[in-house]
C-alpha cells in the first residue's frame, strides 16, 4: 500500500460508507474544548524549498575538524560493510520476530548478538537489547529491586551524570531510595560506597571506566555487596571490555552498556543501543526479549524467542518491564561490526584509543597550569583541571574548529575547571599536538 | 486420583496439615493444565503471609501463574530441589513436587476436601 494522503474523492467515498456527512461529523464525539486550536504548521513547500531549508538548518551545526568529546559516546570508525549489510531490506523492514517460521534471519542475528555481548561481559545471559545505556541501567536497577525485594540503591557519583539524571526521572514516582555516594576528586569513592551499603541495599551501581575515565577493579566492592545480599550492577564501555577485566570476572550480577561505540554513528544522540547482560541466576528478572537456539522435530537448528512468560504481551501486570522494546536494527549493526573487527580487531581498537588518550594526557599535562584530575589507570578518556573555567576554554577552542572535550562543571559542582577529554583510534597524533598547542595558546 | 489426606483451594493449591506445619503444593490438575514447568519461584524461609496471599509463581512453557497460600503462616522450609528440577512438580505434584512448608498461624478455612475439589474442577468444564 503506498503511503500517500487520501484524495478528496477517497475521503468522500469513505465517509459515504460510514454514513457521515463530513470529517467534522466523524469526530463530533470529541468536544470542541478538547480539540487543538491550531496545529501551527507552515504551508506545504516544494521539494527544492524543503531541501534548501534543511541545508540552512544543517549549516548552523558547528563542524569541527577535531573532537575530543566523549562522556559515554565515542566516535569510532565504522566499516562501510556495517551500513551496507544492515540496510538490506530483509533486516531493515523486519518487525518483531514473534513468528519464528518467518523470522529465522532476525532471530539468528539477535542470538549471535546476545552471544557476543555475553562473552564481552563475561556473563551468562543477554537480552535482545533495550533503548539505550541509560534505560539498560534503570532496568538493571529494577531487576535488583525485584530480586531482593528491597528499596535502597547505592549509586556512585562517578557514574555518568546523564544516566543518573535518567535514573532519577524514571524512579521519581517509585518507592525507592537512591543514595548517591560523592566522587573522590574525580575518582570512585570505594570507602564511601562500602560504608553506604547495608542489609537493606538492593543494588550498588558503579561504572568502569568511571565517568572521569578511571579504570577500577570492583571485585572487592562486589564481594562486600554480596555479603549484604545486594545485587552488583556495572555500567561499562563495550570497546574497552576487550582489554579490561570483565564484569563477570569482578563478580557483577548485571552488566549494562551503551552499545553506540559498536558500529553506531553518534548522529546527535540516537538511536542508540542498550546492552543488558546478567548471570544465569538473574535471567528471570531480565526484561525484554531473549532469542534462543533450539532444534525442530527433525533435528534442524532453529531460533525462537524464549523465556517469554514475563514478557508484557503475556502478563502485562507481571511483566518485568513495560518498556522492553528492543533495538533490533542497532543490535544487528553491533553484531556485524563485531564480526568484521573480530576479537583481535576490537582489541586493537581499544588499545589504539587508549594509546592516543595517554599521549594526549601527557601533552596536556605538560601545559603550565594544567593538572591531571584522573588518578591511576585510565582508558581512552581522562579529566584534567585547567587554570580557567573549562566551558570558557571549550568555547574559545570551538571558534578554531576544535571541540576540546566535555566541561565537567555542567554536572559537578566544584569542578568548573574540569575538562573531560576522549580519544579514539580516529584521533591522530597530529590532532592531539594541534589541540595541545591551541590550548596552550588559549591559556597563555 | 485426588488424595484424601489433604485440603484444596479453588485456585488449585493443596495443603497438608501435620501439627502446626502445613505443606503446600499444586494439584495434578493444575500441573496438567500448565504443561511442562520450566521454573518455580518460591518465597524465602522466614517470609510470612496470610491465607489467600500470593507466595510465589510457577512458569511453564505456556505461561506463568501465581501461587496463592491456602493458609497463612511463616515459611520454615522450601523445596530447594525444584530450582534445578521444576519437572518434579509435573511428575509427582502430591509428593516430591511439594513447594513449601509453613508454620501455620491458624486452621485452614474455606478449603475443599478431595470430593469437593473433584466437583469443582468438573464444573470448570473439564
Amino acid at each position: 500500500m503506498p503511503y500517500v494522503p487520501h484524495t478528496p474523492d477517497e475521503v468522500r467515498e469513505m465517509l459515504a460508507v460510514i454514513g457521515a456527512k463530513s470529517v467534522g461529523e466523524l469526530f463530533a464525539e470529541i468536544k470542541d474544548e478538547m480539540r487543538p486550536k491550531s496545529f501551527d504548521l507552515p504551508e506545504g513547500r516544494s521539494e527544492m524549498e524543503v531541501l534548501a531549508h534543511m541545508e540552512r538548518l544543517a549549516a548552523k551545526n558547528a563542524n569541527p575538524e577535531i573532537s575530543f568529546l566523549g562522556a559515554g559516546f565515542y566516535d569510532h570508525h565504522i566499516p562501510a560493510a556495517v551500513d551496507a549489510l544492515s540496510s538490506r531490506g530483509e533486516f531493515y523492514t523486519a518487525y518483531t520476530p514473534y513468528q519464528p517460521e518467518a523470522s529465522q534471519g532476525t532471530l539468528q542475528a539477535i542470538f549471535e548478538y546476545q552471544t557476543a555481548m555475553s562473552r564481552l561481559m563475561g556473563l551468562e545471559c543477554a537480552n535482545a537489547s533495550v533503548y539505550d545505556g541509560g534505560t539498560a541501567l534503570y532496568e538493571a536497577l529494577m531487576m535488583a529491586v525485584r530480586q531482593t525485594k528491597r528499596r535502597k540503591v547505592v549509586v556512585s557519583e562517578s557514574l555518568n551524570p546523564i544516566y543518573r539524571v535518567m535514573l532519577r526521572s524514571y524512579t521519581t514516582n517509585l518507592d525507592l531510595e537512591l543514595v548517591t555516594v560523592p566522587h573522590a576528586e574525580g575518582n570512585t569513592n570505594m570507602d564511601g560506597l562500602l560504608a553506604a551499603m547495608d542489609g537493606e541495599t538492593a543494588a550498588v551501581l558503579v561504572q568502569n571506566p568511571n565517568f572521569f575515565g578511571s579504570v577500577n577493579d570492583f571485585s572487592a566492592l562486589f564481594s562486600a555487596a554480596h555479603e549484604h545480599k545486594a545485587v552488583c550492577v556495572l555500567l561499562t564501555y563495550p570497546v574497552l571490555q576487550s582489554v579490561l577485566k570483565t564484569p563477570g570476572e569482578m563478580g557483577a550480577d548485571v552488566a549494562v552498556a551503551e552499545g553506540q561505540s559498536l558500529g553506531l554513528p553518534l548522529s546527535f544522540g540516537g538511536p542508540y543501543l542498550g546492552v543488558m547482560t546478567c548471570t544465569r541466576k538473574m535471567v528471570r528478572q531480565l526484561p525484554g526479549r531473549v532469542a534462543g537456539r533450539t532444534e525442530d522435530s527433525e533435528g534442524r537448528t532453529g531460533y525462537v524467542l524464549t523465556l517469554q512468560a514475563r514478557e508484557q504481551h503475556i502478563r502485562r501486570q507481571k511483566a518485568t518491564s513495560n518498556i522492553c522494546s528492543n533495538q533490533a536494527l542497532c543490535a544487528l549493526r553491533a553484531i556485524i561490526h563485531l564480526s568484521l573487527l573480530g576479537e583481535e580487531g576490537l582489541r586493537r581498537t581499544a588499545l589504539l584509543s587508549m594509546e592516543r588518550a595517554h599521549y594526549a594526557a601527557e601533552r596536556l599535562a605538560a601545559i603550565p597550569g594544567v593538572k591531571m584530575l584522573t588518578q591511576g589507570s585510565f582508558g581512552n578518556e581522562f579529566a584534567v583541571l585547567l587554570p580557567v573555567n573549562a566551558y570558557e576554554a571549550v568555547s574559545r577552542l570551538l571558534e578554531r574548529n576544535v571541540v576540546a572535550g566535555f566541561p565537567l562543571g555542567r554536572y559537578y559542582e566544584g569542578l568548573e575547571n574540569g575538562l573531560l577529554v576522549a580519544c579514539t583510534e580516529k584521533t591522530s597524533e597530529e590532532q592531539i599536538g594541534l589541540f595541545a598547542e591551541m590550548l596552550r595558546g588559549v591559556l597563555a | 486420583m485426588i488424595p484424601n489426606d489433604r485440603l484444596y483451594a479453588k485456585s488449585h493449591e493443596w495443603v497438608k496439615v501435620e501439627g502446626d506445619t502445613a505443606t503446600f503444593g499444586i494439584t495434578d490438575f493444575a500441573q496438567q493444565q500448565l504443561g511442562d514447568l520450566t521454573y518455580v519461584e518460591l518465597p524465602s524461609v522466614g517470609d510470612t503471609f496470610a491465607a489467600g496471599d500470593e507466595f510465589g509463581s510457577v512458569e511453564s512453557v505456556k505461561a506463568a501463574s501465581e501461587l496463592y497460600a491456602p493458609v497463612g503462616g511463616e515459611v520454615v522450609e522450601i523445596n530447594e530441589s525444584l530450582e534445578d528440577a521444576p519437572e518434579k512438580v509435573n511428575a509427582d505434584p502430591y509428593g516430591e513436587g511439594w513447594l513449601v512448608k509453613v508454620k501455620t498461624s491458624g486452621a485452614p478455612e474455606g478449603l475443599l476436601d478431595a470430593a469437593g475439589y473433584q466437583a469443582a474442577i468438573e464444573s470448570e468444564g473439564h
